[in-house]
């Protein structure tokens, strides 16, 4: 059984090792969140803004020409049709109406492909709530539509100009913002990383998304059970959101895909479950990319989302522990897929989706096989990017 | 059995002046004259930073320091190095200050193996939990007489200082205010009445407040709340650029002991 203790661990991952400044901002959460998030009241305006405002149940939609290509039965959950664009706002839709039962003030998040961020700015917009959003120097830059989405939507994007500008910074920031505002502030992690009860709370909203991929593929197929779940991973939301109410069904497959970079072993890589060793990053006690000082190492993707040194706790236990098989897709490999889904489906994915659609070409599987790929995001934040490399794809 | 920091709590309690840097900065090999300037300038308890990649408590000043003392080449084990005979030199309270991945990778056992090789009285992990601590590590520090010290802030309620209070064995590290290190300088009257509120509850352990602490005005308030107070932030942007670290250690000293 996959299952959390008490103070927070999935076998030896997790916890909260947080600095006391953190604390009863923390302690507040754990001891509140369970009983807030499943009061009836709660579940019933989150199940109704998913409906009507994220434009939940999303399809899971059968790639036919994907599946001809590859020889098995694909499907497709469309997270990427979610209203800002990926399932991020699952999660921030939850922790809003969190935010507000704790009578918080002002909401402050951490960013790397800007998804969460936008996610973020968009129920701040929606709630009324002030919205400051922590973002790297180097994704501002490569991420600008997103940017300008949070503008617009009436965000403060501050850039974290420390360490590797990126990702593990913009988190570093943000939990510093929130250790000077202890009173009036909530902080919506994105991912499911942080100190306990954060892996679990976001796991929760996100499980929505593998809640309604049993009822489909019952539908669909006769069975709620798919043989494969394949989603990307970061720090892993999407995909605990996608094998939420799998995990302890051990006839289904669960594939995770980390970013190569360039290479696994070329120093330029964010292929964790490979490169990291257990220790702490942002409270949870995980597998983590780190120098044998302990230092945490500057991860390289080519997609900001994966570009973080560490994995949520619960894919370190998963993966460690076998349950999980990881992958992991170069970003050369990811340029491919999305250009690949794209001709061939009329889906452009984001980046970091297509790093999970690669991992068709990187695992084995039968062709009776029926595959659920998690289309987390869409790609039109990195048209930039892809359209370097429209002349060689 | 008394260490150098606690033997300094029973026989001093009186504006404690402990001072914070961060080590490898401004350069690899100033640790030794950095201890010893500011032993022989009249600082009471010295609290060396090994300097991490992500210090979720620290802010800026100190972020940077540790980054380029880490480029620099530091690492804990050339400061343990380093360390070796620092006691044929000075018998001041010596404090490592380190975030708990780090002592997780060096392993913790030979870590507090080196901390009694090379004369280290006490720690502070700010972000080690109190139940982790006390299920796994604490009889391990008091076998070795290593004391530690935990942090409290405005926020920490009265239960939990208690706590704090009855495991901390070297002081209680009162955070001035809400905030990472380095933030803000001054001290408000809202943060008076905090103090004065700690120093009512008559805690067992001494405490000395950190955070904030920038010069002689507010270390000296501190001190009349607490047995004295941490410089830490203010003596990094001291040490940038200087040259003669000696000299600028004991200048910065000077500027805080003397009226």
């Amino acid at each position: 059984m996959i299952q959390l203790s008490e103070n927070g661990y999935y076998g030896s991952f997790g916890g909260a090792y947080i600095p006391e400044m953190l604390y009863p901002n923390v302690k507040e959460l754990q001891e509140n969140y369970l009983s807030m998030i499943y009061a009836d009241d709660f579940q019933r305006e989150f199940y109704y803004l998913l409906k009507d405002y994220v434009g939940r149940p999303t399809p899971l939609y059968l790639a036919e020409n994907l599946s001809a290509k590859h020889n098995a039965t694909i499907y497709l959950k469309r997270e990427d049709l979610c209203h800002t664009g990926a399932h991020k706002i699952n999660n921030t839709i939850g922790q809003i109406l969190l935010a507000k039962k704790l009578n918080k003030k002002r909401i402050i998040a951490e960013t790397g492909a800007g998804q969460h961020g936008v996610a973020t700015a968009t129920v701040c917009a929606r709630m009324g709530l002030e919205c400051i959003i922590y973002m790297g120097a180097v994704d501002i830059k490569r991420q600008a539509p997103n940017v300008a989405r949070m503008k617009m939507l009436g965000a403060t994007v501050i850039s974290a100009t420390s360490g590797s500008q990126t990702l593990k910074d913009a988190t570093n920031e943000a939990i510093r913002d929130w250790i000077n505002n202890p009173v009036d502030t909530h902080y919506i992690i994105g991912s499911v990383v942080g100190p306990h009860p954060y892996p679990d709370l976001v796991a929760r909203f996100q499980s929505v998304i593998s809640e309604e991929m049993k009822s489909q593929l019952l539908e669909a197929t006769g069975r709620e059970n798919p043989d494969l779940i394949i989603a990307c991973v970061g720090g892993g939301s999407n995909a605990a959101g996608a094998y939420y109410h799998y995990l302890n069904d051990l006839d289904v497959r669960l594939i995770a895909v980390e970013a190569a970079g360039e290479g696994v072993y070329s120093g330029k890589s964010a292929a964790t479950s490979i490169l990291g060793t257990e220790g702490i990053i942002h409270g949870s006690r995980t597998l983590l990319m780190q120098t044998t000082d302990g230092q945490i190492v500057e991860p390289h993707s080519i997609s900001a989302g994966l570009d973080y040194p560490g994995i949520g706790p619960l894919h370190a236990h998963l993966i460690t522990t076998g349950r999980a098989e990881a992958v992991s897709v170069t970003d050369e490999n990811a340029l491919k897929a999305a250009f690949e889904l794209s001709r061939i489906e009329g889906i452009i994915p984001a980046l970091e989706t297509a790093h999970a659609i690669h991992a068709l070409e990187d695992i084995s599987f039968k062709s009776s096989d029926v595959i659920v790929i998690n289309l987390s995001g869409r790609g039109d934040k990195d048209l930039n990017t892809y359209m370097e490399y429209l002349d060689k794809y | 059995m008394l260490n150098r920091l606690t033997k300094l709590f029973e026989n001093n309690r009186e504006n404690l002046l402990t001072v914070y840097f961060t080590a490898g900065y401004p350069k690899l090999d100033d640790t030794e004259t950095i201890i010893c300037s500011l032993d022989e300038s009249g600082a009471n308890i010295i609290e060396i930073g090994i300097p991490y990649s992500d210090p979720l408590a620290d802010g800026p000043v100190i972020q940077e320091s540790g980054m380029a003392a880490i480029d620099g080449g530091m690492t804990l084990q050339v400061l343990f190095n380093q360390l070796t005979d620092i006691r044929t030199k000075t018998q001041v309270p010596l404090i490592l200050m380190g975030y708990f991945n780090q002592l997780l990778q060096y392993g913790v056992d030979k870590f507090l193996d080196d901390c009694v090789k090379t004369g280290i009285d006490g720690l502070i992990i700010p972000d080690l939990p109190l139940m982790e601590y006390e299920q796994f590590y604490k009889d391990k520090l008091t076998q070795r007489n290593i004391s530690i010290s935990f942090l409290i802030t405005p926020q920490t309620e009265e239960s939990r200082i208690h706590k704090v209070d009855a495991l901390s064995t070297g002081f209680i590290y009162v955070v001035s205010d809400s905030s990472i290190t380095g933030m803000k300088t001054g001290i408000s009257s809202q943060q008076i009445s905090y103090f004065e509120r700690i120093k009512s509850l008559q805690l067992s352990t001494p405490q000395l407040i950190g955070f904030g602490i920038s010069d002689r005005e507010s270390y000296l308030t501190a001190s009349k709340y607490a047995n004295g107070a941490i410089i830490g932030s203010a003596f990094i942007k001291y040490l940038k650029d200087k040259n003669e670290v000696d000299k600028a250690t004991a200048d910065f000293i000077n500027l805080i002991l003397k009226p």
